[in-house]
C-alpha cells in the first residue's frame, strides 16, 4: 500500500485551504459589473396571488430590475421537473403539479420565490424586495401528509386529486398477508421519521453571467453535480443550449443531498443576467436555507413483522405515507420508493415483503434526498421493529438478529436488490466486543446508583450505494444514467491531472482519488491533481451523492488508468527494447521485470509527447478517458451499538458510548473514512435526539426557522465514537470498495432510540427524543 | 440589516445626548440581541449609540457585603471575576453558562436585563438576590424592574449604569438549557439572605421572570434540597412552546430548584 497509496491514512490535501480560509466558494466569486439579487418570497403557506405590483420597487435607488414569473414564462423558461418517473399501482404515471421558478398565480409554501430584485447592492435589493406589492388571498394550509390525504383537506395542485402524487407498491401483498396470518408472532408498530433541515455549512448561492459578445452563459453554483444541472437547464428549462452554458461548482461547503437539485434561484439568476444585462449573484441567508433548501425524510409508517414459532422472520408488511412538500423536487419521487422499499429486507432473510407508499403534497418546503435518502427510513423502521420484536419474544436482540441474518451470497431479496457480499455476523461480533456488551448489566447498575437510567440499543443496517447501474435504474423510471466518467492526463513531465465527473463538497476526493493514481504508478501524491466541478473542463459526469464517488467515480478513474498504463508500457517496452509483457510500472519508474533496466516515469511521459521515438503507428500523447457503468449497487453494512443515560427527573439523554462497526469493503483512506463515519453519526444522532423540523399545522409557518429553535448537534452532545471496520471486498468493482458517506446517518438513529426505550422501559417514543418527550414517555409508565 | 449610523459615547451624558439627537436611535452594548434583531430587519434604528466604552459603566466591585457590577461588564468578566467568585459564586456560574464564548465576551449584564428576554439568565439572579438596578436617573429594585416579556421599568433614554446587591448567605442556580438556543428552558436561582429565602424562575413564566412562592416557603423552613420533596408547581401561567409544555416546565422548576439548592449548599 505504501505511505501514500491505497489504504494509507493520508491527511486531506484540500484541508489546508479550507482551514486557512483560502477555499473559494461561490460567494467569493466576483465578476466585473456583478450585481446582487434578492428574492421576494411568499410569507404564506398557501395563497392565491391576485396581483404583483413592482412599480414602487423599481423606482427605488440602485434598482436594475424587478422580474416576475409572468416574464419568466413569456421568455419560455420551462417549469421545474422531476427526473424519475414513478407509476402508481394502477398503472397511472405520478401526478406532478406545475412548478415554476417564480410563482405566478399561487404559492404553496412559506418561502416560495415569487419575484426577484436585482440591484447595485444587496442592501438595496433587500429594501426593494420589501417594496414589491403582492396581493395575496390566503387559503387554508395543510402541513401533515396524513391530514393532507383526508377528506376535505386543502387541495394543492389540480393535477393531484386528494394531494396524492402516487400510490405505489412493491412486493407480493397476498403472500405477505398469508404469511402474517399464519405467523406465530407479529410485531406491529407505527413510526414517524422526522423531517430534517439539511443545514449545509455553506448556504446555497448562484452567480449567473450572460456574456453578450459570445452569447454564452456561465453559472457558478453550489452544486453536487454541475453536469446534471447543465443538462437539466438546457434540456428542460430552455435557459441555454449545453454548448452555450458552462456550470462551475467550485469549493462547496457541504451538501448532504440538498445541493443535488436544480433550484429556482439558479435558473432565475442565469435568466435575469441576460434580461438585465449584468452578472447576477444571489447568496441565501440562513433563514432562506431553512425555508427553501429541500428538506429530508418526513414519513409516517405502519409496519408488521411476522415470525414463526422458531423466531424466524416470515413476512414484512410496510405502509408508508411520504410528505413531498408543495412541489416535486428533482429526485424526490425515487427516494421513498427505489431508495427505500428496496432496502426493507435489511440484513435478514425475509421470504415475503410488501411495501405500499403514498406520496403526498403539503404546504411545506419540497422534500428530497438527504444523507442516506430512503435508506435511513428503511433502517429506522426495520431496526426498531426487530428490537421491539426481541423484547416481545423475550429473546436477546443480538440472537434474534443472528438467527435471521442472510449468510449466503449473492442473495436475492424479494424487493429487487441482489446483495453481492457481506458478513453481518462479523460486524455484529466486532461491535459487541468493542461495546463490551456482556458488561452492560454492571454498567446499568452502577448508573442506577448515580440516579441515571442506562440503556443499550443496537442497529444492524444495510444500504445500497455506488448508485447505480444505468440500465437498471432506467427500467425503474430514472431519467438519467448513473455511470461516471474520468480522464487521466499525464503531462509531458510526468505529473498527472485527473478529471472526474464526481464532485467533492467535503468528501476528500482530492486526496483519495490522488491516492488511487499515485498507487498505480508509484508517483508522489503531490504530483497528482484532481480536477472537478466545471463543465468546461470535465466533459460529462453525474456528480456525487448516494456514496457513489468511490465505487463509481474511482472505478472510472481505474478504467482510465488501465488504458494509460497499457500505453505507457508499450512506450517503455519500445524504449527499453523489451517485451511489453515484461514491463512493470512501480515506484515512479518503468522497468523490465527481473532486470535492472529502468526508465523514470517522467521519461516515459516525455517520450509520449516528444514523439521522437514511439512504437510504429502510435499516436503521441498520454491521455485516456473512460466511462464506468456499475453492474450492481454496492452494499455496505454494519452494526451500531449505543449506550445512553437518561436523567429520570428531566428526561435528558446523554449518549455515553457509541460503537460503529462498518463493512465498507476495501478502504482507500481510513482517516477519511473515519471522518465520514463521524460526520454521519453526528447527523444520525442529531436526527434521533435533537433535530425536528416543525411547521405550525394551522398557519403553515416554519417554527424552527433558525438555530434558536432548530437544534443542530454540537460536539458536546456527542461521545467520543469508537469506530472500526470489517471487510468483505465488493466483488462488483475493480477497487472492491462499497461507499461510506451515508452509513453513519443511516445506522445510528434506531440504535439511539432502542437504547433510550431500553433505559426508560417505554417503547412509545418518536424522534427527536427531546428531554420533554422522554420525560413524557416516562410519565406514561407510571 | 437596514442602514444605520454608529456612535461611540464616552460618557453617560454624551450617550443620552446622542440618543436624543437621533431620529430613531437605540443604545447598543454587546449587540448580541440587538444586532441579530436588526439583521432580521425586526428593528431598524437610524442610529446606534454604543455604551461599552463608557468608563463609568465598567468594572466589578466587591466591598464588604456589597457587590456592584457595571452595566457594561461582559458575561465573561462576571464569570471570571475572582472577588465575585468568593462573594457569590452562583452568579459567576450563571454567567459561565450564557450562550457561547463569543456571546460571553460581547454580551453585557446591562444589555441582558434591559432586554428582559423571558428565557435570559440574569433576571432570575437579580430577582432572587433582591438586587438594585442603578440608572442615570434613579435606583430601581429588581422587583419593580422586570415588568413583562421584553418589558422593563426603563424609560426610553434611560441608561442602566450598574446593578448592586448584598452578598447572600448562600445562593445557587439550576439551569436546564433549551436544546437549540441554550437559553434557559427553565432556570431557578435561589438565595438565602438574612431576611429570608428568595427563589426566582426564568424561562418558564408567561409573563417573564417570577418568584416561586411554594419553593421559597419550603426552603424557608429548611434550606435543603429535601425540603422540596413533594413540592409541586402548578402549570398555570407557564409557557408552552415546541420545546416544552407548561407541565414539563412545572416539573423542571421543581427539579432545577433542588439542583440550585444543592449547588448553594456545595
Ligand atoms: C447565540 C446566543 C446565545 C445566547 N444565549 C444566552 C443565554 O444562554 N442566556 C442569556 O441570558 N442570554 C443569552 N444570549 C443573549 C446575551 O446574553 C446578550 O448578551 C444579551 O441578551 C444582551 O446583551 P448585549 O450587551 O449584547 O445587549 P445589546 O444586544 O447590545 O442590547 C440589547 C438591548 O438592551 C439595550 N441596552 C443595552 N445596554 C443597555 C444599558 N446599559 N442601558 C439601557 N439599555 C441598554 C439596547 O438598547 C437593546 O435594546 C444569547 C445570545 C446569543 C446571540
Amino acid at each position: 500500500m505504501g505511505i501514500e497509496g491505497i489504504g494509507a491514512r493520508v491527511a486531506r490535501k484540500e484541508d489546508k485551504r479550507f482551514l486557512t480560509g483560502l477555499g473559494r466558494y461561490v460567494d467569493d466569486m466576483v465578476v466585473p459589473g456583478m450585481k446582487h439579487a434578492v428574492f421576494v418570497r411568499s410569507p404564506h403557506a398557501h395563497a392565491a396571488i391576485k396581483s404583483i405590483d413592482t412599480k414602487k420597487a423599481k423606482a427605488m435607488p440602485g434598482i436594475i430590475g424587478v422580474l416576475t414569473g409572468a416574464e419568466l414564462k413569456t421568455d419560455g423558461i420551462g417549469n421545474l421537473i422531476c427526473g424519475w418517473m414513478i407509476h402508481s399501482k394502477d398503472g397511472t404515471p405520478m401526478k406532478m403539479g406545475a412548478y415554476s421558478g417564480l410563482a405566478t398565480d399561487r404559492v404553496r409554501y412559506v418561502g416560495e420565490a415569487v419575484a426577484v430584485v436585482v440591484a447595485e447592492t444587496r442592501g438595496q435589493a433587500r429594501d426593494a424586495a420589501e417594496a414589491v406589492e403582492i396581493d395575496y388571498e390566503e387559503m387554508p394550509a395543510v402541513t401533515d401528509a396524513v391530514k393532507a390525504l383526508e377528506k376535505g383537506a386543502p387541495q394543492l395542485h389540480p393535477e393531484a386529486e386528494n394531494n396524492l402524487i402516487y400510490d405505489w407498491e412493491i412486493g407480493d401483498a397476498s403472500a405477505v398477508d398469508q404469511a402474517l396470518d399464519g405467523a406465530a408472532h407479529v410485531t406491529r408498530m407505527k413510526l414517524v421519521n422526522n423531517r430534517l433541515v439539511p443545514n449545509a455549512m455553506e448556504p446555497r448561492a448562484a452567480l449567473g453571467h450572460y456574456d453578450k459578445a459570445e452569447d454564452h452563459f456561465t453559472l457558478w453554483t453550489t452544486s453536487q453535480n454541475p453536469h446534471v444541472a447543465r443538462l437539466v437547464m438546457s434540456a428542460f428549462y430552455n435557459v441555454a443550449p449545453e454548448n452555450k452554458l458552462r456550470v462551475i461548482a467550485p469549493d462547496v461547503g457541504g451538501g448532504f443531498g440538498s445541493k443535488i437539485y436544480v433550484y429556482p434561484e439558479e435558473i432565475v439568476c442565469l435568466w435575469a443576467s441576460k434580461k438585465t444585462g449584468v452578472p447576477v449573484k444571489w447568496v441565501a441567508d440562513r433563514t432562506e436555507s431553512f425555508l427553501t433548501d429541500a428538506h429530508g425524510r418526513d414519513h409516517h409508517t405502519e409496519v408488521s413483522l411476522g415470525f414463526d414459532a422458531d423466531n424466524r422472520m416470515v413476512a414484512l408488511k410496510v405502509d408508508t405515507i411520504a410528505n413531498f412538500g408543495g412541489y416535486m423536487s428533482l429526485f424526490s419521487s425515487c427516494v421513498p420508493t427505489y431508495l427505500y422499499a428496496t432496502l426493507l429486507s435489511g440484513q435478514y432473510a425475509i421470504p415475503a415483503i410488501h411495501c405500499n407508499v403514498r406520496a403526498v403534497y403539503t404546504n411545506t418546503a419540497p422534500v428530497d434526498a438527504y444523507r442516506g435518502a430512503g435508506r435511513p427510513e428503511a433502517t429506522y423502521l426495520l431496526e426498531r421493529t426487530v428490537e421491539t420484536a426481541a423484547r416481545e419474544l423475550g429473546v436477546s436482540p443480538a440472537d434474534l438478529r443472528r438467527k435471521n441474518f442472510i449468510r449466503e451470497f449473492p442473495y436475492q431479496t424479494p424487493v429487487i436488490m441482489n446483495y453481492d457480499a457481506g458478513d453481518y455476523e462479523a460486524s455484529l461480533d466486532a461491535a459487541m466486543r468493542e461495546a463490551d456488551y456482556a458488561g452492560f448489566p454492571a454498567r446499568r447498575d452502577e448508573a442506577k446508583k448515580r440516579g441515571k437510567l442506562r440503556g443499550i440499543g443496537m442497529s444492524c443496517y444495510i444500504e445500497a450505494c455506488g448508485i447505480a447501474p444505468s440500465q437498471a435504474v432506467g427500467s425503474l423510471g430514472a431519467g438519467v444514467g448513473l455511470w461516471e466518467s474520468a480522464e487521466v492526463r499525464v503531462n509531458a513531465a510526468g505529473t498527472i491531472e485527473v478529471l472526474t465527473g464526481s464532485h467533492s463538497h467535503g468528501q476528500g476526493h482530492e486526496t483519495t482519488f490522488a491516492q488511487v493514481v499515485a498507487s498505480r504508478f508509484g508517483v508522489p501524491l503531490e504530483q497528482v491533481s484532481i480536477v472537478h466541478g466545471d463543465t468546461d473542463k470535465v466533459q460529462m459526469g453525474m456528480g456525487t451523492y448516494g456514496s457513489r464517488s468511490g465505487a463509481v467515480g474511482a472505478s472510472a478513474i481505474v478504467k482510465a488508468l488501465d488504458k494509460v498504463e497499457a500505453k505507457a508500457k508499450k512506450i517503455a517496452a519500445h524504449l527499453l527494447e523489451a517485451d511489453e509483457s515484461d514491463i512493470v510500472i512501480e515506484n515512479g519508474e518503468a522497468k523490465v521485470a527481473g532486470t535492472d533496466r529502468t526508465l523514470p516515469w517522467f521519461q516515459v511521459a516525455l517520450a509520449a509527447y516528444t514523439a521522437h521515438n514511439l512504437p510504429e503507428g502510435m499516436e503521441p500523447g498520454l491521455k485516456e478517458g473512460a466511462f464506468y457503468d456499475p453492474t450492481n449497487f454496492t452494499f455496505p453494512a454494519g452494526c451500531y451499538i449505543a449506550e445512553v443515560e437518561v436523567d429520570p427527573e428531566t428526561g435528558h439523554t446523554d449518549v455515553v458510548q457509541f460503537v460503529a462497526s462498518d463493512d465498507f469493503g476495501n478502504i482507500i483512506n481510513p482517516l477519511i473514512v473515519e471522518g465520514q463515519v463521524h460526520g454521519g453519526l453526528a447527523q444520525g444522532i442529531g436526527q434521533a435526539l435533537l433535530e425536528g423540523c416543525h411547521y405550525d399545522p394551522t398557519s403553515g409557518q416554519l417554527v424552527t426557522a433558525s438555530y434558536m429553535d432548530y437544534t443542530m448537534p454540537r460536539a458536546g452532545d456527542l461521545p467520543s465514537f469508537q469506530v472500526s471496520t470489517t471487510n468483505t471486498p465488493c466483488p462488483g468493482n475493480p477497487l472492491g470498495v462499497k461507499g461510506c458517506g451515508e452509513a453513519g446517518a443511516i445506522g445510528s438513529p434506531p440504535a439511539i432510540i432502542n437504547a433510550i426505550t431500553d433505559a426508560i422501559g417505554n417503547n412509545d417514543l418518536s424522534m427527536p427524543a427531546t428531554p420533554q418527550k422522554v420525560w413524557a414517555a416516562m410519565r406514561r409508565n407510571q | 440589516m437596514h442602514q444605520t449610523t454608529y456612535h461611540r459615547a464616552s460618557s453617560v451624558s454624551e450617550a443620552v445626548k446622542l440618543l436624543n439627537d437621533a431620529d430613531d436611535g437605540k443604545y447598543v452594548a454587546g449587540g448580541q440581541t440587538l444586532i441579530p434583531t436588526m439583521k432580521q430587519r425586526l428593528a431598524a434604528p437610524s442610529d446606534l449609540v454604543d455604551l461599552r466604552h463608557i468608563a463609568d459603566l465598567k468594572g466589578i466591585e466587591v466591598s464588604g457585603d456589597k457587590v456592584k457590577i457595571g452595566a457594561a461588564a461582559t458575561h465573561a468578566e462576571v464569570a471570571e471575576n475572582a472577588a465575585l467568585a468568593k462573594a457569590c459564586p452562583a452568579l459567576c456560574h450563571l454567567a459561565t453558562h450564557i450562550g457561547d464564548p463569543h456571546v460571553r465576551h460581547m454580551g453585557t449584564i446591562g444589555g441582558s436585563i434591559a432586554n428582559n428576554d423571558p428565557a435570559a439568565d440574569y433576571p432570575a439572579a437579580l430577582l432572587a438576590l433582591a438586587a438594585t438596578v442603578h440608572t442615570n436617573k434613579r435606583e430601581i429594585s429588581a422587583d419593580d424592574f422586570f415588568v413583562d416579556l421584553f418589558e422593563t421599568a426603563l424609560e426610553d433614554d434611560e441608561i442602566i449604569t450598574a446593578v448592586s446587591f448584598t452578598v447572600p448567605e448562600k445562593a445557587g442556580y439550576g439551569k436546564f438549557p433549551n436544546p437549540a438556543s441554550r437559553y434557559a428552558l427553565t432556570g431557578v436561582f435561589v438565595a438565602r439572605r438574612a431576611d429570608g429565602v428568595r427563589a426566582a424562575v426564568t424561562g418558564a413564566g408567561e409573563n417573564g421572570v417570577f418568584r416561586a412562592e411554594a419553593i421559597e416557603k419550603a426552603l424557608s423552613s429548611s434550606f435543603d434540597a429535601s425540603a422540596l420533596d413533594g413540592v409541586t408547581i402548578p402549570a398555570d401561567g407557564l409557557m408552552t412552546d415546541i420545546h416544552a409544555s407548561a407541565e414539563y416546565r412545572a416539573n423542571l422548576i421543581a427539579v432545577m430548584a433542588k439542583r440550585a439548592v444543592q449547588a448553594a449548599n456545595g
